[in-house]
């Protein structure tokens, strides 16, 4: 008997395993290795013809430390992921709740909503390049109207990136309000009901009971949200290039541009690194989170 | 809804016409950089931006802008691309799922938090070695190199366990006892109870992965395997000297075939997401 058992445990082990092995090899070899291998390049010198590549310990990091576009690229990074995350979290939660209310044409209202997150980041931006077009673009006509001269949006240091995170916050947002949707149908409505019994009003109902019944969907949200500030970067090439003077550049455009404009493979390297550890810190607090509220298992 | 009794009628009615007014505002806020496209795409440059609405409609810049590029094979890379990055997700991550799902085994849970981990590690970011590796393998400038690294696929594999976990252990003991093996019962119970995770799963990849961009870029190099978004961005490049309406009409172009499916489809897609509990 206990042989028997003991067999059929292997058997299991061998067949988990057997089912796993395609996808963590396929994983380790374009995330972990990678990441692996990212972080030993950091730590060597660019080579040159004359000169090989030499281990540089953390020198490459002190450079880019010393380097005022990194300070200018970090600043406009973290700009870019404090305005988009809350935004975007907050109107796709206004836009859940329309398109769930019993209003006409509610079904345009959603599909209008969403059609942004059908389209590619690249589309997006020449879409929204006809309306930063200063003086003949829409928001210069429409500014016009009101007695405003033309505004450069895209080519001025103060409204560059600016420009960028509207675009972003229009792009996501309506995706994220899939979620909230989804979990808003979730709610049973007897909820509003005896809230509405019991004298609540519009706003408190909205505060204390549907925003702590939808935590765990704006949790979700809200690290999807600093995944994207990280990784929605594709209207830049349309749009600013990161410019003007890396007025609009992130993280990730500039760490492309080292890479496969100026093959500056090491510095690259070296930022992506620090890109690594910070989503790593994020993976880490999102974990325990998850543990305590159990909301994954 | 019987609120009637307890707020005053016309108070509910109020806050319904208020509420209607604001969607449909920031509906139609939300679709303007479209229509604006639309409208631009149909006329001269010229009567593009001076928004005179008397002026005549035109196809003239969708001649223009079809000409220009090989938006026909850019299409077929994309639909090449999106297909195989679909297959291949759903085999392998169907198969992890089910590992993680069904089979107690030691190691599994470090593995497992390896794929959540993997989660956070963008293969975007990784661009400079995933380009190494992908040209070492031979496979740079392939739709296969451009797919390769998303195959295995944290968010998929995550989903699908999920969704084989809530089902019933019953259903598997019936199957087996009929004689099913493990492939057997993977098959015919699994993979049908998990139908609208499949479904909301495989709309999200084609999705992000016909509008992917940055990694098609740096790994493609030639009009064979370049998917739509990097055509489109290459069209659009201000040296390319092509005016606004002709960009809007290429713009257009791109995104008509997703667009129109989505519009097809867009009931059972926000079902599947509904339904495959992706919250």
């Amino acid at each position: 008997m206990t042989a028997g058992r003991s067999h059929e445990t292997r058997r299991y082990a061998l067949y988990g395993w057997l089912l796993l092995t395609p996808a963590v090899a396929l994983m380790s070899l374009f995330a972990f290795i990678p990441a692996g291998a990212t972080a030993w390049a950091s730590l060597f010198s660019r080579g040159t013809n004359r000169r090989p590549a030499h281990f540089a310990g953390l020198d490459n990091y002190t450079q880019l430390f010393a380097d005022p576009t990194f300070a200018k690229v970090v600043t406009n990074n973290l700009l870019y992921a404090g305005v988009t995350i809350p935004v975007s979290t907050a109107i796709a939660l206004g836009m859940a709740l329309w398109a769930n209310a019993r209003i006409p044409a509610r079904g345009f209202v959603r599909a209008a909503y969403f059609t942004p997150t059908m389209l590619p980041m690249i589309a997006a931006a020449n879409l929204w390049l006809f309306f930063y077009t200063p003086g003949i673009g829409v928001i210069d006509k429409i500014a016009g109207l009101f007695g405003f001269g033309p505004t450069n949006w895209l080519g001025q240091p103060d409204t560059a990136l600016w420009a960028i995170i509207v675009v972003t916050i229009w792009k996501e947002s309506g995706f994220f309000m899939i979620f909230y949707l989804a979990a808003l149908q979730t709610i049973p409505p007897d909820l509003h009901e005896a809230a509405r019994i019991e004298g609540a009003g519009r706003w408190t109902y909205t505060r204390r009971v549907l925003l702590p019944l939808l935590m765990p969907t704006t949790l979700f949200i809200l690290v999807n949200a600093l995944i994207n500030s990280v990784k929605l970067i594709d209207h830049l090439f349309i749009l600013t290039k990161g410019g003007p003077d890396n007025a609009s550049k992130l993280i990730l455009y500039w760490i492309w541009e080292m890479a496969f404009s100026y093959f500056d493979a090491p510095h690259a390297a070296a930022m992506t690194v620090l890109v690594l550890i910070v989503l790593g810190i994020v993976a880490a607090i999102q974990f325990r989170v998850i543990d305590r509220r159990a909301h994954y298992r | 809804m019987s609120t009637a009794s307890i707020a005053p009628r016309h108070t509910r009615t109020r806050w319904i016409d208020l509420d209607a007014a604001g969607a449909l505002v920031l509906a139609l806020a939300w679709i303007a950089p479209l229509l604006f496209a639309a409208w631009a795409a149909f006329h001269t440059p010229h009567a593009a931006v001076s928004f005179d609405l008397t002026a005549p409609w035109t196809l003239e810049n969708f001649a223009t802008a079809w000409e220009r590029a090989p938006w026909l094979r850019y299409v077929f890379n994309t639909v090449m691309l999106v297909t195989i990055v679909l297959a291949g997700q759903l085999v392998l991550c169907t198969l992890a799922g089910f590992a993680f799902a069904r089979f107690a085994f030691p190691g599994r849970d470090v593995v497992f938090i390896l794929v959540l981990l993997q989660l956070f590690i963008l293969p975007e970011v990784l661009i400079v070695e995933n380009y190494a590796i992908v040209s070492k393998l031979g496979l740079a400038d392939t739709v296969f190199g451009i797919g390769l690294p998303y195959m295995a696929s944290a968010f998929g594999i995550f989903l699908l366990r999920q969704a084989f976990k809530s089902v019933p252990k019953e259903l598997e003991e019936a199957a087996r006892i009929e004689g099913c093996s493990w492939a057997g019962v993977l098959w015919k119970v699994y993979v049908p109870a998990a139908r609208p995770t499949y479904l909301a799963y495989a709309l999200v990849s084609v999705a992000t992965h016909w509008n992917n961009f940055l990694w098609p870029l740096v790994i493609t190099n030639s009009v064979e395997t370049r998917p739509l978004t990097v055509g489109l961005s290459l069209f659009g490049a201000p040296e390319s000297g092509v005016n606004i309406s002709v960009i809007s009409a290429a713009t257009l172009l791109t995104i008509a075939p997703l667009l129109v499916a989505f519009l097809i489809f867009q009931r059972q897609f926000v079902q599947a997401f509904l339904r495959a509990g992706i919250r």
